[in-house]
């Protein structure tokens, strides 16, 4: 018995060590050197060296299509019902309409936002949502210019990567014990989820953070501010939450706390780093992305691209950035294509029946909590 | 400082490792040989050239005296003294006075003949200093990674250098070599407890032996480990919590570069439950 026990400890424990070593994920050096702080302060950036270029690989943005002749008739004039690009050359306009195909839906072809017997008809919901799509591409290359996007700007590509619809995008997180009667409540927390880099803090951080316009500043702040308390502090779960969220961005940008914060005082700005500054922009950018953009495209979408609450698909840091601190490696894609570079003409939301998608093409559902 | 009357008998000559009979002397109560001569040689450079990078820096007070190592951007390279230089000469000072005095402690070992116990337990000390300064820098290819000498910075440092990985608890080395600390307190508080109960055991009773130690352990426990045991025990609990300081901070770095949770991906996947 004694004999039998051991052997199958001695099997295990070697089982355990081998998937140890073997599936966790070791790297080793080279590393790639990235310095954001003093020096001494610890504030650094941890790649190796063929991470650092597996990333780099990973990110590359696609060539930009050649320019076209700004001459000739306008596409308003060509082409009918063209309400955001209408000012475009025909040339221009076409341009524009093959590259957004290679960006969005390269297997798919025109034909997945433009019905086949008339393309200007807005039948297919794809197409309303594009329209929308470019406004609010638009919309962040002019507004979030300066304070976000700066010169590299975005274009459809930074998101969709070839994907109709974008690899990371979330969905409201279903109430827990829903589908176990056995947990009831948990929090939202101790599911190890992805997002939150397999901690047990909450998942589902999103909702909660990046679905609201109205969010006070003081919101993710969990700090006391004075020596001793002097009201009713924040319970401690919220600063789970606060650190389940700084943790989705680390893992969408792939960078780690001290990118933006010099941890010896998290919420002190004086000591943080200029991308501190990007991040807070970028937060706010996201909330009104998803409260003007998203939201209302609840209803245009077809009930298989919404998510298991039926709220529509809605962006956070992870959407662009695809876990590069620049995306696209920072390449400067609106540069070639002026015209998502600026709010063109003005249009209302996209109306009309939601209809199926187009057989073939994949609804991503959102990831459960593992 | 009057030396006992049997003292004298155990200061023998001999037993150096270096030097012969060079330094083979007492002073007063302190043994002084080669590697005391080195050892106070490397301590009193280290020690003026911290006090002159206080001297350049921008504060005397105690608190936040900082002598940072190079930027990262020069690599494994020599710095200019006010630009890490100081870190890297004040590194290789501290090196050679606390190998001076492990030396030394070796030295008294030979003269006495006795095992080299407690020289090898104060390298495990030197061994986790010298993963943190050297080694892991040299693995990460820059000395900038290596901590500053400050009370508070080198605080920052392990703070920052933490929240590198997101959450450090999650770092499995850490996680043993936190618990050997707490270990070697308990068992350290246990045997401490255990021998002054027993040598104090309330008016009018006799001072107990190491039968009535043993027994108070078998009845508790079921098990005593012994007079020379729980030595030994001590010994370990201590090493393994410095040997494990040491693999929680070279692991970090060289060879994970995610947050320390996702490292229990492998636990989380596991072909049992995935």
């Amino acid at each position: 018995m004694k004999t039998v026990l051991s052997v199958a400890g001695a099997a295990l424990a070697l089982f355990l060590t081998i998937a140890m070593f073997g599936g966790a994920g070791w790297t080793h050096p080279p590393m790639a050197n990235k310095q954001t702080g003093f020096r001494g302060t610890g504030m650094d950036l941890i790649r190796t060296r063929a991470g650092n270029e597996e990333l780099a690989e990973a990110n590359r943005a696609p060539p930009p299509a050649d320019p076209a002749d700004a001459s000739g008739d306008k596409a308003s004039a060509v082409y009918e019902n063209v309400q955001v690009l209408g000012d475009l050359s025909a040339e221009q306009f076409n341009r524009v309409m093959v590259s957004i195909t290679e960006w969005v839906a390269p297997q798919q072809g025109c034909t997945y936002c433009h019905s086949t017997e008339n393309m200007a008809s807005d039948e297919l919901y794809q197409k309303r949502v594009a329209r929308r799509m470019l406004q609010m591409t638009q919309y962040v290359n002019s507004t979030w210019k300066e304070n976000h996007v700066h010169e590299a700007g975005v274009t459809c590509y930074t998101c969709h990567r070839g994907n109709p619809v974008p690899a990371n995008i979330w969905f409201d997180t279903p109430p827990p014990g829903a589908s176990s009667k056995f947990i009831p409540r948990n929090n939202g927390q101790n599911r190890a989820s992805a997002n939150v880099g397999l901690t047990s803090l909450p998942y589902g951080v999103f909702d909660e953070y990046y679905a609201k316009k109205d969010l006070p500043d003081s919101f993710v702040r969990v700090n006391a501010t004075t020596a001793l308390p002097e009201s009713k502090s924040k319970p401690i779960q919220d600063a789970e939450r606060t650190f389940a969220i700084m943790i989705t961005m680390s893992q969408a940008l792939g960078v780690n706390c001290t990118f933006c914060h010099n941890t010896r005082s998290v919420a002190q700005w004086e000591t943080s780093t200029p991308n501190r500054v990007h991040a807070w922009y970028g937060v706010k950018m996201v909330r009104e992305l998803n409260a003007d953009y998203m939201r209302p495209l609840t209803t245009t979408f077809p009930a298989a691209r919404l998510g298991p609450t039926g709220d529509v698909a809605k962006i956070s840091c992870a959407t662009c950035h695809n876990g590069a601190n620049k995306p696209l490696n920072g390449a400067k894609v609106i540069e070639p294509y002026p015209e998502l570079a600026h709010p063109t003409t003005q249009v209302s939301l996209p109306v009309g029946e939601a209809k199926d998608p187009i057989p073939g093409t994949t609804t991503p559902t959102p990831k459960p909590p593992m | 400082m009057a030396m006992l009357s049997y003292e004298r008998k155990y200061r023998v000559r001999g037993g150096t490792l270096l030097g012969g009979d060079l330094f083979d002397f007492w002073i007063g109560p302190f043994f002084v040989g080669f590697f005391g001569v080195t050892g106070l040689f490397f301590t009193v450079l280290g020690t003026a050239l911290v006090i002159y990078g206080a001297a350049i820096g921008p504060t005397w007070n105690i608190w936040q005296i900082n002598i940072a190592p190079p930027d990262i951007s020069y690599g494994l390279k020599l710095a200019p003294l006010k630009e890490g230089g100081l870190w890297q000469i004040i590194t290789m000072c501290a090196l050679g006075s606390f190998g001076s005095w492990a030396l030394r402690e070796v030295e008294i070992c030979r003269k006495l003949g006795i095992g080299y116990h407690v020289p090898i337990a104060f390298s495990m000390a030197i061994f986790a200093y010298f993963t943190l300064e050297v080694i892991r820098p040299l693995l990460m290819g820059a000395w900038g990674y290596g901590f500053p000498y400050g009370i508070l910075s080198h605080l920052d440092w392990v703070s920052n250098t933490g929240y590198q990985y997101l959450h450090f608890h999650y770092n499995p080395a850490h996680m043993l070599a936190v618990t050997f600390f707490f270990t070697t307190t308990l068992a350290l508080a246990m045997h401490g407890g255990l021998i002054l109960s027993s040598t104090n055991p309330g008016k009018g009773e006799m001072v107990k032996t190491p039968e009535h130690e043993d027994t108070f352990f078998r009845d508790t426990i079921g098990y005593s480990i012994g007079t020379l045991g729980v030595h030994r025990l001590g010994w370990f609990l201590a090493l393994a919590a410095g040997f494990w300081s040491a693999v929680c901070i070279v692991i970090s770095g060289p060879f994970w570069t995610q947050g320390w949770p996702e490292w229990w991906g492998w636990w989380l996947n596991l072909p049992v439950w995935r």
